[in-house]
């Protein structure tokens, strides 16, 4: 107790927390206030806004397992090399021989379980009709945050480099080639021609943007996994900050009116 | 093929615990029950229920496989002779209707209850099994095992809040959540609910990571294509679509209508009711339309595509070998084919040779003529057609650009399930086909 008085009362600790414990009313609020990470949230909500039956925490769970997954994803990049010699070795020794290779563990099925609870949360905010005005827009942020997650599935799935992961890629990459007019097996390509020259070709399709090559070689990995580990998350994490910012601007969590 | 003693040992250690937790699970609901009185009656079903799971149980870590709680074979071997495409997705169909008249009824807690029951033990029971176990143990797989329960059970808890909402506003009551308003503060109570939450999930996540092992294969070989090749179980959905549709379409337009159209909602919906609260009856016509997507066309098309989607893309029933030797008779039937050669008993239309590029453009058309106009009629004569009818209300107050944007993203997600009746009925591959340009629709 002793102890514990002495640190809260040195300068050290007083120039980090500028108010004291959050043990009455007032301090409760100022800590929401005056704390970096809690500023997020309001001083005060209604009842049913922390309802679990109401909210089922799903939005909350979503950024916590993007948390996880951005921390466990940086330990595994000090580990892992996108190269064909080596990406896979990584990944056989992450499993075998490496001290805390439960990390590749948490993120793969942090990542599927992010998928699932986005979909939950959206099942949840359509089922409160909280897109409703004034969150319209909101739900707009949310939908492209939904692709964004769906992405950084699909780019992760790959950098294993088995079997398992290339031919996933393989048969969600061909759905590309057939992009009408931009890729190279789509409806209307034929008609982008010049002077009887193709414009459209497998070396300058929709798919080969998206693959690097004209196949899920070396050229993907490397691209799959500067995207999944700095594009889109860097996109994710700014709609992140648009969509929770835009929480608070539009009214805070959805309620009765 | 049947269950080999060698995959009963493996699975009944894995078996033995899965019976033994739904023996707590019941032994602590028929506990509280007791102890809220009055509840005798489900009190003693579900302590006889916890007792039968636990001779389960027993069974399955008893060492001998043939004792090992399974479905009996003729029962596996009629599911897999009946089970098909058709009769999956409209069995799905006729389940979630049943499901939403009788809501009312389903969302009982001891209804409930006995449901989640029911399928758990469904699934124990299935797990036997060693063609279901080997597709449904798969670790990419687990997830969507998880998904089926917690769908379940999160729609459960919305609807039961919904129906309570919809009696109370019935009799002229503020909702449950309106009732709810009073103001707290969020230290403490909502940071140390968020908290908890926190140490849960990361608890779930490190016992999830240490029981199952992230899959591993094979290195990656481009020349050694596995069959069935698979996308990732979230487009299963999509690949599904395939079999209906060609790439272009399922794999890249339907999508990308998926995503405007979810992002059109909150602009098209114009119903100001159902607002930050559960209701179905305010709010029906949103209600069923994302509810027939999201389940219908989502949901159970990934689990058909994930757990019954064999090689070559065959259909096998949940109990059956995934033979890669399996026929499935295609003889599916263009519109063209039909309407000139089998219904006018013509040769298709086809330009003379040296023909020029424009005339070569106008036997095509001639020839796809039939499809393009049942095309044109779907997307351009229903719309207004239905504004003056059904959709009359709608009309009125959506105004021309909104009210067509909702109708032909309707008719869009329509033509999904109407070309797979169309597959079933009339064998029909394409309506419009038209090889020189790669379009078939």
């Amino acid at each position: 107790m002793a102890i514990g008085e002495t640190i809260r009362s040195s300068q050290i600790w007083k120039s980090i927390f500028r108010h004291p414990m959050p043990l009455d009313r007032r301090n409760r609020i100022v800590v929401m206030l005056t704390n970096f990470f809690l500023h997020l949230h309001p001083v005060s909500i209604k009842k049913q806004g922390i309802a679990l039956s109401f909210t089922w925490c799903m939005g909350g769970v979503t950024f916590f397992l993007f948390l996880v997954e951005t921390v466990t994803g940086v330990l595994l990049m000090f580990y892992y090399r996108p190269t064909l010699e080596w990406a896979y070795n990584d990944i056989l020794a992450l499993r075998d021989v490496t001290s805390l290779g439960i990390l590749r563990e948490l993120h793969r099925w942090g990542a599927h379980a992010m998928v699932i609870t986005t979909w939950l949360h959206m099942y949840r905010v359509f089922l409160t009709g909280s897109y409703k005005p004034p969150r319209e827009f909101n739900w707009v942020v949310g939908v492209i945050l939904l692709l964004l997650t769906l992405l950084l599935s699909f780019t992760g799935y790959l950098l294993p480099w088995d079997q398992l992961a290339i031919w996933a890629i393989t048969v969600g990459s061909n759905m590309a080639r057939a992009t009408p007019f931009l890729g190279y097996e789509g409806p209307g390509q034929q008609l982008l021609t010049i002077g009887g020259i193709d414009m459209i070709t497998d070396a300058s399709d929709a798919r080969f943007g998206l693959l690097g090559a004209r196949f899920v070689g070396e050229e993907t990995l490397n691209r799959f996994y500067v995207l999944h580990c700095i594009a889109i998350p860097l996109a994710t994490a700014l709609l992140l900050a648009i969509h929770f910012w835009r929480v608070r601007k539009d009214g805070g969590i959805s309620g009765p009116l | 093929m049947h269950s080999s003693g060698f995959f009963l040992k493996d699975v009944a250690g894995f078996l033995g615990g899965y019976y033994a937790f739904m023996a707590i699970m019941n032994g602590v609901a028929a506990l509280l029950l007791w102890r809220k009185k009055g509840q005798i009656g489900w009190t003693l079903v579900w302590t006889v229920f916890a007792g039968f799971l636990l001779v389960l149980a027993s069974l399955a870590l008893s060492g001998a496989s043939d004792l090992v709680p399974a479905l009996p074979t003729s029962v596996r071997s009629l599911v897999n002779r009946f089970s098909g495409p058709v009769l999956y997705t409209l069995g799905t169909f006729v389940l979630l209707t049943v499901l939403f008249i009788f809501r009312r009824f389903f969302v009982q807690p001891m209804v409930a209850w006995s449901i989640l029951n029911a399928m758990l033990l469904l699934m124990g029971l299935s797990m036997a099994d060693e063609n279901f176990a080997s597709i449904v143990m798969k670790p990419d797989n687990v997830p969507i095992v998880g998904l089926v329960f917690l769908l379940a059970f999160f729609t459960w808890l919305a609807t039961s809040q919904a129906v309570v909402n919809d009696d109370r506003i019935a009799r002229g009551l503020p909702t449950v959540e309106k009732e709810n308003d009073e103001k707290v503060l969020v230290w403490p109570d909502l940071v140390y609910t968020e908290l908890i939450c926190m140490v849960a999930v990361s608890a779930f996540l490190l016992l999830w990571a240490i029981c199952l092992p992230a899959p591993l294969e094979e290195p990656a070989s481009s020349v050694k294509t596995p069959n069935p090749s698979k996308a990732p179980w979230y487009f299963l959905g999509l690949q599904e679509m395939l079999v209906y549709f060609d790439p272009w379409y399922a794999g890249v337009v339907l999508p990308s209508l998926v995503i405007f159209g979810l992002m059109a909602m909150p602009y098209l919906d114009f119903n100001k009711k159902g607002n930050g609260y559960y209701s179905i009856e305010e709010r029906k016509f949103s209600y069923l339309t994302y509810q027939f997507g999201f389940f219908l066309l989502w949901i159970t098309l990934i689990i058909l595509g994930t757990f019954l989607r064999g090689p070559n893309w065959n259909f096998f029933g949940p109990f059956e070998f995934w033979t890669p030797y399996k026929v499935e008779v295609l003889n599916n039937v263009d519109l063209p084919q039909m309407f000139w050669v089998n219904l006018l008993d013509q040769p298709l239309p086809k330009a003379p040779s040296g023909a020029s590029g424009l005339v070569q453009a106008g036997y095509i058309l001639l020839r796809e003529a039939p499809g393009l106009l049942v095309m044109g009629a779907y997307l351009v004569l229903l719309p207004p057609l239905l504004a003056v009818t059904v959709f009359r209300g709608f009309y009125a107050k959506m105004g021309f650009i909104r009210y067509m944007i909702m109708a032909n993203l309707m008719l869009l997600m329509l033509t999904l399930p109407l070309k797979m009746a169309l597959r079933w009925t009339l064998n029909l591959k394409y309506i419009v086909s038209i090889p020189e340009i790669s379009l078939n629709f």
